[in-house]
């Protein structure tokens, strides 16, 4: 077995999670959400197993790194880490109906890294070859998947809000909205992940300030990365101060929200693709 | 002092305050940092001039938009947001404070019926029971209450982590601390680089931003330095110096070696390893043996320097590649006839030693090795505040979790007798993320309702 067969499989697995937590939210069936969290749990074990495996893969080619350090890597453990956080919220908060607005996140990544990007294991340049990759990639991506998490939530919330306003008053919401969350848990559950990602992106943010500082002398340097994590991290902190105090609850936040992922996006992807710097290696 | 100017501080205050201008001041410096992502920072003139055009530079001049992270108004943004944050922290600490220290005991009518988390129910058994009930229901469920009697009614105050209030605090604390040893490092620390040739030593650094060499009081010395490249390549693995220490003509470190990402500090100053070359020519050890015969010789020497060979012949290495396309390392030399004729130039390569007698010349040259004098680049950094920084960067990581995963939550409940019922009215807060307070509170209310009255009919359903 190889790490690309499990890659393979991981990507199926999220496909067939993805479709059928649809169905279920179209067919109400308790048994086809249930298998859908079995084929998303799957799907999560064969991502854990294909990054083991192309650990040792490296390994035995003589480099031995920890698979986070090109574009490809990072885009696979991306999809690991949005399961990882889906998997605990829905362990906890059990809205099933969630996956069907998260594991798109994580199929689209494993499509893209198995289509478009190089799979190649390269050695690493000596700027790489420190502890403080691991962490500070770790700690960096399951913010990130966090805000993916919210920004699915989010999305829910404005369909649902959406489509009961058009209802007329006191009616209950019917359709596809049956086996969404209450309006009230879904802005609980923006939040919380925002409150889990938030202090993540700060680690995150730490962690590659004292790297840097270790590496070169300077924990922070207005690299754009950096500075785009640094807009990232104003733009959450933004939405919780805006929510603590000023009661933005409900569209508003949902709204932030999707925003504050788009900005996550472009400090993740857009920085390597678009500007130059530091981390342009790492794409 | 007239009332006037009074007031006019007092607006001031306010203003500085106002939680909207931290969200604005959050969202002002997340869209103007943009700006230095995309206008690359710090370059020449020329470059700007190049890519934007002459008038387009002097209006990034004029906004300093070259160097936008350190100009005037971006700083502003900066210390407007630090005093936003401190003048908030000390509007609201001192009644925070008093809270944690001196909790309500006892909620008022308003407070029961005005609070979006609330629940009244008639209970059918004396107050004195209902009172245990209720004693053991909070304890068990939620915290240990305290019980205060006033005007024959029961108050029960019961709260969950009352010090999470100042979770938050420490957050916007940190964020002051992290920018004093910012300060500090700005201040009395430098970014410097030097290249030292292997085998001599130097004790003075040049600071990044041009300026006069800084002095280090001490000397450091590189006795070797290497490079290790992946099987079959170009690209380097990894690349070494060793390093020695002499401060005041004592060797205080010995052969310390520094990789990137593993560097050495001494007295506060830190050296980094982050480039390196070739420091003067190569010398090349040469085996020369006389096409007539005779004992072959050994010789080192220095490219460019004319050699001297048996009969009044002469040799010159004009050229060492360490890698002569996929051959490996190779020198360029000629050869001058005693009469101080030029010969032709010709190739001898180190993996192919008996290639050259082929040439037919009156000389067979084979090269046995070489050295190549090299430099370390290092990166020298000297930042007292970065302890500072570290100690803020931890309250933040700290201040932030207890300020999201921790809130402060009270629950208050009165028992009155009423026609020999007992009116049992509750209410409960959360000094944050009240969402979920609210579903908390849902099923606490509904818990308690069981306990005490499974058929009671409540006089405020819902709570709402």
């Amino acid at each position: 077995m190889t790490s690309s067969m499990l890659f393979n499989a991981t990507t199926i697995a999220y496909f067939a999670s993805m479709v059928l937590f649809v169905v279920f939210i179209a067919g109400r069936s308790k048994a086809v959400a249930l298998i859908a969290t079995l084929a998303a749990w799957a799907g999560f074990a064969a991502n854990t197993g294909a990054i083991a495996l192309r650990w040792i893969e490296s390994k035995n080619m003589g480099y031995g790194h920890a698979p986070l350090s090109n574009l490809y890597e990072s885009v696979v453990f991306f999809a690991w880490s949005i399961l990882l956080i889906y998997l605990l919220f829905d362990l906890k908060y059990k809205q099933r109906s969630v996956g069907a607005f998260v594991l798109p996140f994580a199929f689209l990544g494993m499509t893209w890294a198995q289509l478009r990007l190089n799979d190649a294991i390269e050695p690493l340049v000596p700027a790489l070859q420190s502890n403080w990759l691991t962490y500070h990639v770790i700690t960096c991506f399951i913010g990130y998947a966090a805000f993916a998490m919210a920004c699915g939530v989010s999305i829910m919330y404005l369909v649902k809000v959406g489509k009961e306003e058009k209802l007329p008053e006191n009616s209950p919401a019917g359709g596809i909205l049956g086996m969404f969350p209450s309006a009230k848990i879904l802005d609980d559950l923006n939040y919380k992940a925002i409150m889990v990602g938030f202090p993540m992106l700060t680690l995150g943010i730490i962690t590659g300030a004292a790297w840097a500082n270790y590496a070169w002398g300077t924990y922070w340097s207005w690299d754009p990365k950096e500075t785009w994590s640094l807009i990232v991290w104003f733009i959450y902190a933004a939405f919780l101060h805006a929510r603590f105090t000023r009661g933005w609850v409900g569209r508003k936040a949902a709204y932030l929200s999707i925003f504050g992922f788009a900005a996550t996006l472009f400090c993740y992807l857009g920085v390597n693709l678009v500007l130059s710097g530091l981390h342009s290696y790492g794409g | 002092m007239s009332a006037k100017k009074e007031t006019f501080f007092q607006s001031l205050w306010n203003f500085f305050c106002s939680l909207k201008l931290t969200i604005i001041t959050l969202i002002l410096l997340a869209v103007t940092s943009i700006i230095g992502t995309v206008i690359q920072q710090n370059r020449p003139a020329a470059e700007y001039i190049q890519q934007y055009g002459e008038s387009t530079y002097r209006f990034f001049l004029s906004f300093q938009l070259t160097d936008m992270y350190h100009s005037w108004w971006f700083l502003a943004l900066l210390v407007l947001f630090c005093i936003n944050l401190t003048a908030c922290s000390i509007k609201r600490f001192p009644h925070v404070w008093k809270s944690v220290r001196q909790p309500l005991l006892v909620a008022d009518e308003t407070q029961f019926r005005l609070s979006a988390n609330a629940d009244e129910l008639l209970v059918d058994a004396p107050p004195a029971r209902v009172r245990d009930q209720v004693a053991d229901f909070l304890g068990g469920r939620f915290a240990a209450p305290t019980l205060t009697e006033r005007e024959g009614r029961l108050h029960f105050y019961a709260q969950k982590a009352p010090w999470a209030r100042l979770g938050v605090y420490v957050t916007h604390l940190s964020i002051l601390v992290i920018f004093i040893g910012a300060i500090i490092g700005n201040l009395w620390g430098f970014k410097a680089y030097v290249n030292i040739a292997e085998g001599t030593e130097e004790s003075r650094v040049w600071p990044q931003n041009g300026g006069a060499p800084i002095e280090l009081g001490f000397a450091v010395r590189c006795d070797d330095f290497e490079v290790t490249y992946y099987d079959g390549s170009n690209r380097p693995k990894e690349f070494m110096s060793i390093l020695d220490i002499v401060d005041q003509g004592q060797e205080v470190v010995s052969d310390r070696k520094i990789i990137v990402n593993d560097p050495i500090t001494y007295k506060g100053i830190t050296f980094y390893q982050s480039s390196y070359g070739p420091a003067g020519d190569p010398t090349v050890q040469m085996r020369v043996k006389p096409s007539s015969g005779g004992e072959p010789l050994e010789i080192s020497a220095r490219q460019g320097e004319q050699v001297a060979l048996p009969g009044g012949y002469s040799f010159a290495v004009t050229g060492f590649t360490p890698s002569y396309n996929q051959f490996g390392p190779a020198v360029q030399m000629h050869l001058n006839t005693p009469e101080g004729k030029h010969g032709n130039p010709f190739i001898v390569l180190q993996n192919f030693p008996d290639f050259d007698a082929r040439r037919g010349g009156e000389f067979a040259f084979a090269l046995l090795g070489f050295s190549q004098p090299q430099f370390t680049g290092l990166q020298v950094k000297k930042d007292p505040g970065v302890w500072v920084v570290w100690l803020g960067c931890t309250l933040l990581v700290l201040g932030s979790l207890v300020a999201f995963f921790l809130s402060h939550r009270r629950i208050w409940v009165s028992i009155e007798e009423q026609g020999g019922r007992s009116r049992v009215r509750l209410c409960g807060s959360a000094h944050r993320n009240q969402p979920a307070f609210e579903l908390y509170f849902d099923q606490f209310k509904k818990d308690l309702r069981q306990q005490l009255a499974p058929s009671a009919e409540g006089g405020r359903d819902g709570g709402k």
